[in-house]
């Protein structure tokens, strides 16, 4: 199964929607979770378990640096690339 | 009455979400109506289950509380609470005229986010220990109620929630009343919540003997004090209260809706579900709420009983009753509105407060519906079927749990 970096993007989107409450009108591809969409520390924990769930992934608890929906995408995107 | 030298604490806004009522006025008029709350179970698959019907709350949505992230977030015994609170606070309408430091609050659960564990654990056993939600702690614990309300009002005054099973939400009005009477706090939002109809709920009472299994007349389950009454119904929902200092509420011209004069809290050191069968731990607790309010058991003109319908609580709770007031209960008459709403739990002393304030200012006594045969081990007069015209100064509300807790609330009219 290979997804293309669209089909990852639209699908980081959703789950991100679906977890912060927020309409897709507010998330663009630069967004923060933290500043732009209202996160809090659980709500990226929660997140990140999300994506590793919907990616079928391991995400390591040191990705600090995933902070935007960009990041994700570019993350999860290497990641599912490798396989 | 009271010490003197002692600050007073009125009811200032109330609200409830309750089986026969999303909100006050409709509940209050479906207690007036002898309407019951019950009908089958629609929460979770009770096919395997001995008893298929509860007292659910209906067509509840918490975004017309919440926003959808909160909710997403906290468990639907605080979407009860948070839905209670808010009509109880605009009730109030307290707005911003408090002070944060001087406000606070005090609710209780029996259960807390049972159906959160159960939906964790299931992640848990499917999917592994690194997809338990970072929310499970404070989707379950009791105390989230609280924590969030102090956030929804700015109250940054005392704040916990209370635990004693059946009785929790007595608890939490007699130390939400003390807080406000010991000049702690001048507003005090008190009351509890309750959504315990989840597998392990539904499973777990069923399996002691504690559930009504009159699967063919889930209206007509619910008896208290009847003689064929065959145990409680499950029921959930939540009642929200705002206790107030007099003058505080007089400053701001509240509405005041009745007064809290004082509790009794006991235990009857026996057994860890069973009750005394004299009803002493009972009885002890009335005395004491009547004694606390600087009242004797001649001067209270109404009971709402815990009666939750299983034989041994009412049996328990009618010799206690009979041991404070007399044989024929003297003037005090006598009801239990768990034939209408099922047994809230942890949210029963708040919405049966709520309703005992509200049988105060109409003087009416609401109705025990379902009560068609007497039952000679609890021979009282428990106001069947139809509600009863009286006058009503002063009134206790009691509720007993599971632990052996007994709790009594003394509320009265409001008289200068």
């Amino acid at each position: 199964m290979s997804m293309s970096r669209e089909e990852i993007r639209e699908k980081v989107i959703d789950i991100t929607c679906d977890q912060l409450q927020v309409s897709r009108e507010q998330v663009k591809e630069e967004s923060a979770f933290v500043e732009d969409l209202g996160a809090d520390s659980l709500d990226i924990a929660e997140l990140v378990m999300e994506f590793e769930d919907e990616f079928d992934l391991e995400i390591p608890d040191n990705q600090h640096d995933i902070l935007t929906i960009k990041a994700a995408v570019d993350y999860i995107a290497g990641k599912t690339g490798e396989k | 009455m009271p010490d003197a030298s002692q600050r007073r604490v009125v009811i200032t806004g109330m609200g409830c979400i309750t089986p026969v009522g999303n909100d006050l006025d409709s509940a209050w008029k479906a207690i007036l109506e002898g309407k019951s709350g019950a009908g089958p179970i629609t929460l979770l698959d009770h096919s395997r289950f001995e008893v298929h019907f509860a007292n659910e709350v209906k067509g509840f949505d918490p975004t017309v509380h919440m926003d959808a992230k909160e909710a997403k977030h906290t468990d639907r015994f605080v979407h009860f609470a948070t839905g209670a609170a808010k009509m109880a606070f605009a009730a109030s309408r307290l707005a911003d005229r408090f002070h944060p430091d001087r406000a606070g609050v005090v609710f209780a659960s029996g259960i807390g986010g049972i159906k959160s564990i159960e939906e964790q654990y299931e992640r848990y056993k499917t999917k592994g220990p690194k997809r338990i939600s970072p929310f499970t702690i404070p989707l379950l614990m009791i105390n989230d109620a609280p924590g969030q309300l102090a956030i929804d009002f700015g109250f940054k005054g005392p704040n916990y929630a209370t635990v004693s099973a059946c009785s929790s939400s007595v608890h939490a009005i007699g130390l939400a009343f003390r807080h406000v009477q010991w000049g702690e706090a001048d507003v005090m939002l008190a009351g509890g919540s309750e959504a315990g109809i989840s597998v392990l709920g539904l499973g777990a009472f069923f399996n002691m003997g504690a559930l009504s299994t009159r699967n063919d007349d889930p209206a007509g389950a619910s008896r208290p004090f009847d003689r064929d009454r065959d145990g409680f119904v499950m029921g959930e929902g939540a009642g929200a209260l705002i206790l107030e200092e007099l003058s505080h509420a007089r400053a701001r011209n509240a509405p005041i809706l009745a007064e809290v004069l004082g509790y009794g809290f006991t235990d009857d050191a026996h057994h860890i579900t069973a009750p005394d069968e004299g009803g002493e731990g009972a009885a002890r607790a009335m005395r004491r709420a009547i004694a606390d309010s600087g009242l004797v058991p001649e001067d209270i003109d109404y009971v709402n009983a815990h009666g939750t319908s299983t034989p041994l609580n009412d049996r328990t709770e009618a010799a206690a009753l009979k041991s404070v007031f007399g044989p024929d209960l003297g003037r005090a008459s006598v009801s239990s509105t768990k034939g209408h709403t099922g047994h809230l739990l942890g949210a029963a002393g708040a919405v049966e407060a709520i309703f005992t304030v509200m049988a105060i200012r109409d003087g009416q006594v609401p109705p025990t519906i379902n009560f068609h045969t007497p039952d000679p081990e609890c021979d009282l007069d428990v106001t069947p079927n139809r509600p009863r015209r009286k006058e009503i100064r002063r009134a206790l509300s009691n509720n007993l749990g599971f632990g052996g807790h007994n709790a009594s609330l003394c509320l009265a009219r409001f008289e200068n």
